[in-house]
């Protein structure tokens, strides 16, 4: 398979009254085409950021991409013009995001949200542009799709306007698909659902995914890849199999032990990490997780941890992976 | 069971929606008449869907809002019928602690005075002294600086500001405490921390705990019990460990199904139940079992006869036509 997205070394800042954020620290990664990539970490790590780099999205001010560079099917990203990532935007790549009712425009029917997006980017008849809605909504499993064209989004359940936004983001077959929180809002059942639609669209489209999600769950069923990232900071990637069940960063492990597992005694607890969440503001030239690690050396405070690439496409950015440093084995009741 | 502190017979909570002079307003059946019992230092975990009643539920049990039928006896005393004096009594035992750490506090009070009020408004301590030595005990006892009592809730992370919550709910030495979503607006990581600290005060105070949410792994983990709701009902309760691996309602089936796990192997094996549609509305729900519309097991009677609850025995509670 040929990298449809290379990203290098992607920094992205946010200027606010407490000081410089710096929201994607050094970040790189590459993702094939028909691949799901995930994206996972706890809330302010700067996955959406990432995602919004990658469609030019980052809100200017505050907001700017400092460096880095973005190759989506060979070409750079970061040298686009405004009016050539609009052409982009919704059509080779598009998203959608955790928020259905907000990203639905509340005065306009299905059937038009899906047609103009289609007439916007495609040369299509309005006629070709119906009949291409009906099979859209059939794909993300709508029932009685042809009702459905005439429905507000008020009049939608959660999980059906959520099918319609997926819908909506497929309508012009984009090469990539950015989901940033699909399930997050909805219940397990209706997350269930998605999920499917999800995985039913890469085996019938063989459309690339960036999953965004905080629910390890979520990833394991969906994911082919993972990364995983903490302040900012990729700190570890690789399959979902290598990074869920032979995890090396004492952070994938600490965010491992905090979930309830099924084979669980009585007496056996949860292991949280301690210590509070990462302040973005912080230096660049340290460990993030120095603050929380129990496994930190003196090496973590001086210099930041570059990737240490294990087997395969496994790849860590800790200092415990140093030839130098000290054999740890991963916690037992991690993997 | 001689060690239940909460007994919930025949609830009913209706709000009307809607409605004017000449118009009678529709019903909402938030809860339809459930029944169940807790059992002193233990916790009981409430699940099911958005919309399900479940929060209703834990606000009518500690008196927030008037049953529209049913009883409530928090230690044998009717939370609703009892004298005012021990109605105030009762109430102050039962706390709750809300999902959003956020909206929950008020951001002008300093943490001291927002965990202090319910020590003030009950007359807890005498004198300013013996009234700060609580607040930092109790800041302390959730795994807070006691030292912090004079900051405010914005300088708090949100974990942080869950715990000002708890220790707020704790000042009053309640005995039985809703824990409604306590932990589905914080991280992962933050999530274990909340969770083992109120396992620990549980353990320390004999607490009793309700406990709502919607991450069904977190919740067979903290709890002894398990009931599950669907559409205002209660459908199924049994002991924690054994309404996850045998569960017999069509509908815990399928809730159980929807979980995902953290163990890509077995995800990718997993067979799971996908239930068709959505919720119906709680202004009309189905005719007999509300779940017949969606269920796989579904027979004619299902469409006629509310199904009773059935007993299997060793405190495992079934309402279902068709169980397996
Ligand atoms: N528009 C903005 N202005 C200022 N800071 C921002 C903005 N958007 C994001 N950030 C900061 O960037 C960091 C990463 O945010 P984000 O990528 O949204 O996190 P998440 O991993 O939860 O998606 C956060 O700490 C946030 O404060
Ligand atoms: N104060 C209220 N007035 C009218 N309807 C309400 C009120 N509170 C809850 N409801 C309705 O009752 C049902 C149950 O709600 P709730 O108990 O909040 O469910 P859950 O906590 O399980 O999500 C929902 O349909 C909700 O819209
Ligand atoms: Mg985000
Ligand atoms: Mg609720």
């Amino acid at each position: 398979m040929n990298t449809l997205l290379q990203v290098r070394d992607l920094e992205v800042e946010f200027r606010t009254y407490a000081g410089i954020v710096r929201a994607v620290r050094k970040v790189s990664f590459d993702l094939k085409a028909g691949e799901v990539l995930a994206i996972v970490g706890e809330s302010g790590c700067g996955k959406s950021v990432t995602a919004q780099s990658i469609m030019r999205l980052i809100p200017t001010p505050p907001g700017r991409i400092t460096g880095g560079s973005i190759l989506f099917d060979n070409e750079e990203i970061l040298a686009k013009t405004e009016s050539q990532m609009q052409k982009i935007r919704g059509n080779a790549i598009s998203v959608i995001f955790q928020d259905s009712m907000t990203s639905l425009n509340p005065v306009l029917n299905v059937r038009t949200q899906i047609t103009e997006i289609l007439r916007l980017h495609k040369n299509v008849s309005q006629p070709q542009a119906n009949a291409r809605a009906i099979e859209l909504l059939s794909l993300v499993g709508i029932p009685e799709p042809k009702t459905r064209m005439k429905a507000y989004p008020h009049e939608l359940s959660g999980g059906m306007r959520q099918r319609v936004m997926i819908a909506m983001a497929l309508a012009c077959d984009p090469q990539l698909l950015i989901a940033d929180e699909p399930t997050t809002a909805l219940d397990v059942t209706i997350q269930a659902q998605i999920i499917e639609v999800l995985k039913n669209i890469r085996q019938e489209l063989n459309t690339a995914i960036i999953l965004i999600t905080h629910d390890l769950g979520v990833v394991a069923g969906l994911a082919d890849r993972v990364m995983v990232m903490y302040a900012g900071n990729l700190v570890e990637q690789g399959t979902v199999d290598e990074v869920l069940c032979e995890p090396l960063h004492p952070y994938t492990w600490g965010l491992l032990r905090s979930l309830p597992r099924l084979n669980m005694g009585p007496e056996d607890k949860l292991k949280p990490i301690w210590g509070q969440p990462p302040d973005l503001l912080l230096p660049l030239d340290r460990c993030p997780f120095l603050p929380r690690c129990e496994h930190a050396m003196g090496i973590c405070a001086q210099d930041r941890p570059p990737a240490f690439n294990g087997q395969d496409s496994h790849s860590v950015n800790c200092w415990l992976q140093h030839p130098l440093a000290p054999r740890t084995r991963r916690p037992q009741e991690v993997g | 069971m001689n060690n239940t502190i909460v007994e919930v017979t025949n609830l009913k909570k209706f709000f009307p929606l809607g409605g004017g002079l000449f118009k009678t307003p529709e019903l909402v059946r938030a809860v339809d008449d459930i029944s169940f019992t807790m059992e002193a230092g233990k916790t009981l975990g409430l699940v099911g869907e958005s919309g399900c009643g479940k929060t209703t539920v834990g606000r009518t049990v500690i008196g927030l809002y008037k049953p529209t039928a049913g009883k409530i006896l928090f230690e044998g005393t009717d939370v609703f019928t009892a004298g005012k004096a021990k109605k105030t009594q009762t109430r102050r035992q039962m706390q709750m602690i809300f999902q959003d750490p956020y909206a929950s506090l008020n951001p002008r009070m300093t943490v001291g005075d927002i965990v202090g009020e319910p020590i003030d408004i009950h007359h807890l301590a005498k004198g300013k002294k013996e009234h700060q030595e609580r607040v930092q005990y109790l800041l302390n006892l959730v795994g807070l600086n006691p030292d912090h009592i004079n900051r405010y809730p914005h300088e708090f992370s949100g974990g942080q500001r869950q715990r000002v919550g708890i220790a707020r709910a704790l000042a009053v030495e309640p005995k039985f405490i809703v824990c409604d979503e306590p932990i589905s607006a914080v991280d992962v990581s933050i999530q274990a921390q909340i969770v083992n600290t109120l396992e620990q005060l549980q353990e320390d105070l004999h607490l009793t705990f309700l406990f709502i949410a919607h991450d069904l792994s977190m919740v067979k983990y903290i709890s002894h019990r398990v009931a599950v709701m669907y559409l205002g009902k209660i459908v199924e309760i049994n002991l924690s460990a054994e309404l996850y691996a045998h569960p017999v309602h069509p509908y815990t089936k399928a809730l159980l199904s929807a979980v995902p796990i953290a163990d890509p192997p077995l995800e990718r094996k997993r067979k799971r139940i996908l239930l068709e549609g959505d919720v119906p509305s709680p202004i009309n729900p189905p005719p007999g079992c509300c779940f017949h519309t969606r269920c796989n097991r579904a027979i004619p009677i299902c469409k006629e006869e509310i199904p009773e609850m059935q007993d299997l025995g060793n405190g495992h509670l079934v309402a279902c036509h068709n169980y397996q």
